[in-house]
């Protein structure tokens, strides 16, 4: 029985490229003798660096362990020495440094033990934490920490596991050449994650454009006894987007508001699926991936490559043509242009193609848009983005966000058909951009002023409790020497009621933090007589004996100041 | 920053304004076809005599605001407004009248609001609007169906060579009808004029039911090569249908039947080539239903109870006003908020 | 005739009339105080460069009118705009020269531990015990200056945010840039 499929709006159809680069089966890189690996290379929290400088470590160590839930551990690729812990050029299109671990590898490639699991006999949690562990990101691109993705919605029953296996975007042909050749591994690390999800349906979509992907996950299922559906999906960019996958295989449309999983729906990359198997199964963590070396090179082709293998090297293998002016890393459609050769490839890396004016030429000049509405056609999640586009250029970002800027997936489509040849998606992103860069900012005002208005109300707690400790000694002062009991009782009587006793109160009371602090200092300092000690503490006096004479001059100017004087 | 002026998509589409412009303009060519073939070659005279106004307009205004003239001038846009406001001028019209259309249409109508892409109003409707206004005599002396005149006498006419005497006159149909309704205060009824007056054809107006037919072949084959949306021009004639179908079957004596109203006129033209008008129209699929179907009604309204021979331009006119309200109310759900609200 | 043209306006007054009063009630938007919205644009720096002890006296005096709307630095013109915009007043320069955002840092040699940054950082972003090193909590600090001046070794310096890859933020197409030089 022919599964069912539905549509999503618009789409493309872009050429493909896609034939050059599947002649030759996937190629082992060879290991390169120094290694950059990222330590922030998913989606979520930094990893934190593990090991120090000089550390020899083995292949398969933890580098960079997980910060909080959402993130993943990082993992030396090649046993080998830690040269350096610092920011190196990110593989990001912004050029900026990103904080890497620099591995000179001994060309041992001694593994760390590996410890294989049987999870089925685990705790899904502590599968979870494994894979989290073993840095296992979604290798489509958008490096989302897998396991955070395998828990069910708790109020939806899961329904489909959607593998996604489509891979829309021309050049790329990496998930094509897995599918083709290891597909027992995705059809066992799909297994993995449907007893973790448990859903109704395992559903392996692929784009009709490779017959041979799809014979062999069909052969690949049969063989291992499962029950998933291969399914060929009509090839029109972006098919393979996880949102529009699922909607064109289950119907299920998520919103950039929910969770699929609340829509009882997931999706998964297959080269994802294929490394929580070798994870689990051999205890191997993400390493390596498959990247396509496609565009402008003599020899185009897949290989699996140690990640922290610098672009460098990695071109090298193809041998890119003279006219070659720059490289892209992912598909055209999406991709971005490299900041330089010395980044390496990482977790998101699947595909690095060479560009050159012929392949890529310059976008024709941009004319205004005639509100022709060929973007809206186009756009896959039915936005207008005609209409985003000119909220985006008059840096009306309200009304953008009206529009639902953020469900944009930047897929490119209505770039790719606008006849004014407006780079719609770089006014969307700069939008994107400027509106997270407001709420950051916005957050940071609200919880200084959270912060100003707490301390505030605690000094003025302090100047209370501290009004009513002297009225106290005053109080009893008094009771003793009945001569001073006339000056005292007002004090006493309104305790930082009228600014004007209170303030002289606290004037006397600001001192008090930091006069403990000078006694204090000499008997600490008195046990050492090194130079540099004596040195310091002769410094440190004539700093207290400055800061005192400001504090003063700053009393005497200003002694009605309630609000200001505490603070100088 | 170099880096800045690239950003995916790297591959690209090879659509263009130009494209779309020319496009366009091929759309037309079956309805100018058919004038040619129905009434004379003056038809391209005229056209010439618009594309060059145009052409002069735009290079003029873009040489004063200080934009690109090849990347401009080259986008067809001024020549489309060119041939819709030859088409929807008379044939015999004065030189002048056609040039001042013209450079009505693209320095105020379009250049002034700031070019392509930017005028809230059809350039082509302005310009006819204006000129109706402005010369309603002029604008209302189309050849008469009897008139036998050579070409080189019409291009003497048109360029004020040749006095322009009464005797070629006649009324469009659509004025023919409504004047004769008028003065024979019930006393006619419509089927007895279409049969017995010499300037109705088979069902409207002589001659004008093949231009008309020719707008729709060329609209039909635009929307097959995904120029335009079906929405607009759909709406437009059913709301033309709609309420001529409505007065004619409640009065089929006093009102002519839909049939007549959609092949009379500037319906066709307006239908494909004006209300698909992307800049000054609606754009939302709903809000172009919207805009077409009112735009419809109105043309017909003015058309019939109105002062002008036609009423198209002025029903597109008001409704380009509407259009950004219309859009801003008829925005389509989006992927995966189908369901809400 | 009359009477009927009469009715007619009359109906339409009481209609519209109805239908007004009817939205007004309907539609009633409970504005929050003027202070509050004005405080909400504000940085919240607390910097009290404005010549107020912080940011939410600065929007008291400028919701009663005592106080121009030009004279907040940290939030730059682009601040300026923004409340101009609010209270529909014409927007001014910036009473003095826009710095871009900058975060302060202690040198963690020559810090003595006084405390007295602590004490007059409005916004509890340095931490540090007497006698022990002070640290600015970086992502806390909102640049306000105000532990420049009582640090009595002077050990405290003000850098400018760069770039990094947690704000970097996509450039708009050139394109805008050329048409707005």
């Amino acid at each position: 029985m022919p599964h069912k499929l539905f549509r999503f709006n618009g789409g493309v159809k872009p050429a493909t490229h896609k034939t050059d680069s599947v002649r030759a089966p996937i190629g082992r890189a060879p290991m390169p003798e120094r290694l950059v690996v990222p330590l922030h290379q998913n989606i979520g929290g930094k990893p934190q660096p593990c090991v120090a400088l000089g550390d020899r470590v083995l292949k398969g160590q933890v580098i960079g362990t997980a910060d909080h839930w959402v993130s993943a551990a990082v993992h030396a690729p090649t046993s080998g020495t830690v040269r350096a812990i610092e920011p190196q050029l990110a593989t990001h299109p912004s050029g900026l440094p990103t904080l890497s671990v620099v591995i000179e590898a001994d060309g041992k490639d001694e593994w760390i033990e590996r410890r294989p699991v049987d999870y089925a006999s685990m705790a899904p949690e502590s599968v979870r934490e494994l894979l989290r562990d073993a840095g296992l990101v979604g290798l489509g691109g958008a490096v989302f920490p897998s396991h955070a993705k395998l828990s069910a919605s708790k109020k939806t029953p899961m329904e489909e596991l959607v593998i996604n296996g489509a891979e829309c975007e021309p050049f790329i042909t990496c998930d094509d050449m897995l599918m083709r050749e290891r597909g027992e591994e995705i059809v066992r690390g799909a297994g993995i994650f449907r007893d973790l999800l448990e859903p109704k349906r395992v559903l392996i979509g692929i784009e009709d454009n490779k017959p041979e992907a799809i014979a062999a996950m069909r052969e690949a299922v049969a063989a291992a006894g499962e029950s998933f559906e291969v399914i060929a999906v009509p090839t029109r960019y972006p098919a393979g987007g996880a949102k529009q996958l699922i909607s064109v295989l289950t119907g299920k449309e998520v919103p950039s508001s929910k969770r699929s999983t609340d829509m009882g729906v997931q999706c998964f990359n297959v080269a994802t699926a294929s490394s929580a198997y070798r994870a689990l199964t051999f205890g191997e963590p993400l390493i390596s991936r498959i990247v396509t070396l496609a565009g402008n090179v003599e020899q185009p082709r897949n290989w699996e490559v140690p990640l922290g293998m610098t672009i460098r090297d990695f071109i090298a293998l193809g041998t890119p043509r003279a006219d070659t002016n720059r490289y892209l890393m992912g598909g055209p459609m999406m991709g971005f242009e490299l900041p330089g050769l010395d980044a390496p490839l990482i977790k998101a890396s699947n595909c690095i193609i060479a560009a050159s004016p012929k392949l890529f030429p310059p976008p024709p000049p941009e004319m205004p848009c005639i509100r022709c509405g060929s973007c809206a056609r186009a756009c896959p999640h039915e936005l207008q983005p005609f209409e985003l586009y000119w909220f985006s250029r008059a840096a009306n970002f309200g009304k953008a966000q009206e529009y639902h800027l953020f469900d944009c997936i930047e897929c490119g489509c209505c770039a790719f058909v606008c006849p004014s040849h407006i780079p719609l998606v770089q006014y969307f992103r700069y939008a994107k951009g400027e509106i997270w860069g407001r709420e950051r900012d916005k957050k940071a005002a609200e919880s200084a002023r959270a912060r100003f208005e707490f301390r505030n109300e605690r000094d003025e707690r302090e100047k209370a409790e501290k009004a009513e400790r002297l009225a106290r000694a005053a109080a009893a002062k008094a009771a003793d020497n009945p001569l001073a009991s006339a000056t005292a009782a007002p004090t006493a009587a309104s305790p930082a009621a009228t600014p004007a006793p209170a303030a002289a109160v606290t004037a006397a009371a600001a001192a008090a933090p930091t006069s403990p602090a000078v006694p204090g200092e000499a008997p600490a300092a008195t046990g050492e007589a090194s130079e540099a000690e004596r040195a310091r503490k002769a410094m440190i006096a004539a700093a207290v004996e400055r800061a005192r004479a400001q504090r003063e001059a700053a009393a005497a100017a200003r002694p009605h100041d309630a609000a200001t004087s505490p603070e100088q | 920053m170099s880096r800045y002026l690239s950003t995916s998509p790297y591959q690209l589409g090879n659509a263009s304004v130009r494209r779309v412009m020319l496009l366009v303009l091929a759309g037309l060519l079956p309805g100018i076809a058919a004038y040619v073939w129905v009434f004379s070659p003056i038809i391209l005279v005229q056209i010439a005599i618009a594309s060059a106004f145009s052409l002069l307009g735009e290079a003029l205004m873009l040489k004063v605001r200080g934009k690109p003239l090849s990347l401009f001038l080259g986008d067809g846009s001024a020549l489309v407004t060119a041939w819709l406001i030859a088409l929807a001028l008379p044939p015999l019209a004065p030189w002048w009248l056609v040039a001042v259309a013209a450079l009505f249409a693209i320095v105020i109508a379009k250049q002034l609001y700031g070019g392509l892409g930017q005028n809230p109003f059809n350039p082509a409707m302005i310009a006819f609007a204006a000129c109706i206004v402005s010369f309603p005599a002029l604008m209302s002396m189309w050849p008469s169906v009897t008139l036998k005149l050579s070409f080189i006498d019409q291009v003497q006419v048109v360029f004020g060579l040749m006095p322009h005497v009464d005797a070629m006159n006649g009324a469009t149909p659509l004025d023919s009808l409504k004047t004769s309704l008028k003065l024979n205060e019930g006393g006619v009824n419509v089927p007895s004029l279409l049969a017995t007056q010499e300037v109705f054809g088979y069902f409207a107006g002589r001659g004008w039911e093949w231009v008309t037919a020719g707008y729709l072949l060329g609209g039909l084959w635009l929307w097959w090569r995904d120029i335009i949306r079906w929405q607009a021009p759909l709406a437009f004639l059913a709301g033309l249908v709609a309420i001529s179908g409505a007065f004619w079957l409640w009065q089929p004596a006093q009102y002519a039947s839909p049939l007549f109203h959609l092949f009379s006129g500037g319906s066709l033209l307006c239908a494909f080539f004006i209300v698909t008008d992307p800049v000054s129209g609606a754009t939302t699929p709903r809000g172009q239903l919207i805009f077409g179907f009112s735009a419809g009604i109105l043309a017909y309204l003015i058309r019939v109870f109105g002062g002008y021979p036609d009423g198209v331009a002025f029903a597109v006119l008001l409704l380009n006003i509407c259009a950004p309200l219309i859009d801003r109310y008829t925005q389509p759900r989006i992927f995966g908020l189908k369901g809400t609200r | 005739m009359m009477i009927y043209a009469i009715l007619i306006m009359a109906l339409g007054a009481v209609v519209l009339g109805a239908s007004l009063g009817f939205a007004a009630v309907k539609f009633r938007v409970e504005g929050d105080p003027l202070t509050d919205k004005i405080d909400a644009i504000l940085p919240q720096t607390q910097c009290g460069q404005c010549g107020y002890p912080g940011c939410k006296p600065y929007a008291a005096a400028i919701a009663k009118g005592e106080a121009d709307i030009n004279l907040c630095p940290p939030g730059g013109a682009d601040g300026v705009q923004k409340l101009a915009e609010l209270l529909g007043r014409e927007a001014k320069p910036l009473d003095a020269e826009e710095k871009p955002k900058q975060t302060a840092l202690i040198d963690e040699q020559r810090c003595i531990g006084c405390t007295l940054c602590i004490q007059a950082c409005p916004v509890d972003a340095i931490v540090g015990a007497a006698k022990q090193l002070h640290t600015v909590v970086d992502p806390l600090c909102t640049g306000c200056e105000l532990c420049l001046k009582p640090c009595p070794v002077e050990c405290i310096a003000m850098n400018p945010v760069g770039e990094s890859l947690d704000n970097w933020k996509w450039k708009p197409p050139v394109f805008t840039l050329q048409r707005q030089a």
